[in-house]
């Protein structure tokens, strides 16, 4: 009795699965690209997997596999790779666990010819052909300073917003600002300060009513951190100062959406998970089809995100980060 | 002496409870037959050697700790810490590796510093008679506890290659199999002769069965008990050693969770969870029926937590009837 209750389970989980996975095997030259994420069941993922589709979608002759493990570790991780090189897959977009502890299993998977890329969070060089990065430094401090300036009508004293004093990438972001700003449209603009809240809330919300006390002719807000941006706002709309002062910077949709809707932002940005998705496999297909090597100095052709060059240190930067307001924040708010 | 070693046999309930276990590992090996098959039909590339081979390496480690866990489950004892334990382990390696020390030491220190926490679980067992789970549960969080405070976000990632080698390579290029998977079957054989073949291994039924008659008998209880949370200390540290080599990392999350996948080996196997009952060849079946049902699974990309809930049908069926064939057969 035993053995056939589980005789059954096995079937129906057997029934359940080959409806789904037989129609790939008939295909001759589809390509199978597995896209394998942190974990399963994140919004920011799930995301990621509906813009492969609409890769795929394009393409035509592209499966997308979409696959990780239940729990963010590396060993989990590593035994979905294997049952993938087990499954000869062309080609893996992958947002690794463990930038070094997946090094090993992505080399076996190179060593039969399975095209090996990471995304998101890279695989360290040695695992994986090329890491796309959602953007880059230059591209995230541009995007910083052009949307308050849009808000603000390129005039007016602005501030920025930061987390530690010792963040590094918070620190490039605002020197490439700081370049931007030297630009011959943004002569209108000053910045009166940089203050530091640390990523943490109360912090970050007594900094900014400091900025406001400080500086009476402040009109924007630039918080290129989730935590500090969602506290800025939060600082404005109790001093009641919607409408005077805008905040503007890097946050997440689903904790910038009462800060869209009270006014106090009027846009932010961060990267676009669809977009990242899309690329990767789109990406990955063309190194699978061989049209490319993805070496450094290659030239990627991905669709509506335009061309991608490989940097020297074989990484891609993807796109300007993507812009969030009132008309498309709903949406957004609920995938991440 | 003798009568010690006779005491298991003259219980009148030892033919039964054998016979039963006779008929545990052959449904288990029925299993393993209707797994394979139903594999074989899912998916075209399950039936591969090179692949179900390299498919063991993702649980030999957790094997060969389910092996001690096996014996210690017989003797009423169980030990959470066994993840944790690999964390410090490891934790040890990536530590010396840093300093430059080679493989042969950072081996001898995994080894040591396995066996030392797991002779410090059994001390607190023997020495201030505390129930194993609770003590358990405590080095479980102490253990990671120390690896989380050493390496914070960061990790150690500089291993040499000898290490690397032995968590990453066959055994030979005419016997390909991975090097974790050969050591888990050698130490199968150790810990079956010693369970079923030696005075030692009768003892852990007799503790099991009945702990008080057992000390009346003469068994050292407590001693033994320090040796089996050793010995799994033991394992937990050789299991760091082929994980870290052939991860080639160590963070503080690094084995999380093992410690109920190596019990439900264990327990899958047909080791009763109150003790007194199971063999090595039980855990040997229940590691190939839940290693190959979670590779075969995934190959068809079947989501981990469908596998997951399984694997957990599985374990209460694995405890429900050996459990309902008792109370029928009592009633009768």
């Amino acid at each position: 009795m035993f053995s056939r209750r589980h005789l059954l389970q096995v079937g129906g989980a057997a029934a359940l699965v080959s409806s789904t996975s037989l129609p790939s095997l008939a295909a001759g030259k589809e390509l199978r690209i597995a896209l394998v994420v942190k974990a399963l069941g994140i919004g920011f993922f799930d995301a990621c997997h509906e813009g492969g589709e609409q890769a795929a979608k394009q393409l035509g002759n592209v499966k997308v596999i979409y696959t990780g493990p239940t729990k963010t570790t590396a060993e989990e991780q590593i035994a979905v790779i294997e049952s993938l090189i087990a499954q000869k897959v062309d080609a893996m977009a992958i947002s690794a666990n463990d930038t070094n502890a997946l090094v090993p299993v992505c080399k076996k998977a190179m060593a039969r010819g399975i095209k090996v890329i990471s995304f998101d969070s890279g695989i360290a060089p040695a695992g994986r052909i090329l890491q796309i990065n959602p953007s880059n430094n230059t591209l995230i401090g541009a995007k910083c300073v052009q949307m308050i300036a849009k808000t603000l009508n390129y005039q007016g004293e602005i501030a920025i917003l930061s987390a530690t004093a010792q963040a590094t990438n918070q620190n490039i972001w605002i020197g490439k600002m700081k370049e931007e700003l030297k630009k011959p449209a943004y002569a209108k603009m000053k910045l009166v300060a940089t203050v530091y809240g640390d990523d943490v809330a109360d912090k970050s919300y007594r900094e900014m009513q400091g900025l406001i006390k400080a500086h009476p002719n402040l009109k924007g807000v630039i918080a290129p951190t989730t935590v500090g941006i969602v506290a800025a706002a939060k600082a404005v709309v109790d001093a009641k100062l919607t409408g005077k002062i805008f905040v503007s910077g890097l946050g997440l949709p689903s904790e910038m959406k009462a800060a869209v809707a009270s006014g106090a932002t009027d846009t932010f940005a961060i990267w676009n998970p669809i977009d990242l998705g899309y690329t990767a496999i789109m990406v990955a297909a063309q190194i699978a089809e061989g049209k490319t090597t993805g070496k450094p100095g290659s030239v990627l052709h991905c669709g509506r995100m335009g061309d991608l060059k490989v940097t020297p240190n074989a990484t891609v930067a993807m796109a300007n980060p993507y812009t969030f307001d009132k008309s498309n924040i709903d949406k957004f708010a609920k995938i991440f | 002496m003798s009568v010690i070693v006779d005491a298991p046999k003259a219980s009148p309930k030892a033919k039964p409870v054998w016979a039963r276990f006779m008929r545990w590992e052959t449904l288990l090996a029925l299993l393993c037959v209707v797994m394979m098959v139903g594999n074989s039909l899912l998916s075209p590339y399950f039936l591969d050697f090179g692949n179900l081979s390299d498919a063991t390496a993702n649980f030999s480690e957790q094997a060969i700790i389910a092996l001690a866990m096996a014996l210690l489950i017989i003797a009423r004892d169980i030990d959470l810490s066994v993840a944790s334990v690999i964390a410090v382990c490891s934790l040890a390696m990536g530590l010396l590796a840093a300093q430059g020390f080679g493989t042969p030491v950072l081996m001898v220190a995994a080894l040591a510093l396995g066996l030392a926490c797991g002779m410090f679980n059994g001390w607190l067992v023997t020495k201030f008679a505390l129930p194993s789970i609770v003590v358990t549960i405590g080095t479980m969080s102490l253990f990671r506890g120390l690896a989380d405070i050493v390496l914070g976000d960061k990790a150690l990632t500089h291993y040499p290659p000898l290490l690397q080698a032995i968590g990453q390579n066959y055994v030979a290029s005419w016997l390909p199999i991975p090097v974790s998977f050969a050591v888990f079957l050698i130490l199968a054989l150790v810990f079956a002769f010693v369970l079923h073949a030696t005075p030692f291994g009768r003892r852990l039924y007799a503790m099991g069965n009945n702990p008080v008659a057992a000390r009346f008998s003469g068994i050292p209880v407590n001693r033994i008990r320090f040796i089996l949370f050793a010995l799994t200390g033991l394992m937990s540290g050789l299991a760091a050693i082929l994980l870290t080599g052939r991860i080639g990392s160590t963070r503080p999350n690094i084995a999380t969770g093992w410690e109920l996948s190596v019990i439900t080996m264990a327990i899958l196997g047909g080791v009763s969870i109150s003790g007194g009952s199971g063999t090595i060849g039980g855990v040997v079946l229940a590691v190939l029926l839940l290693g190959f049902t979670q590779f075969g699974l995934s190959l068809v990309n079947v989501p981990e937590i469908v596998i997951n809930i399984l694997q957990g049908v599985m374990l209460i069926v694995a405890i429900g009837v050996p459990l309902l064939l008792q109370r029928l057969r009592g009633r009768r």
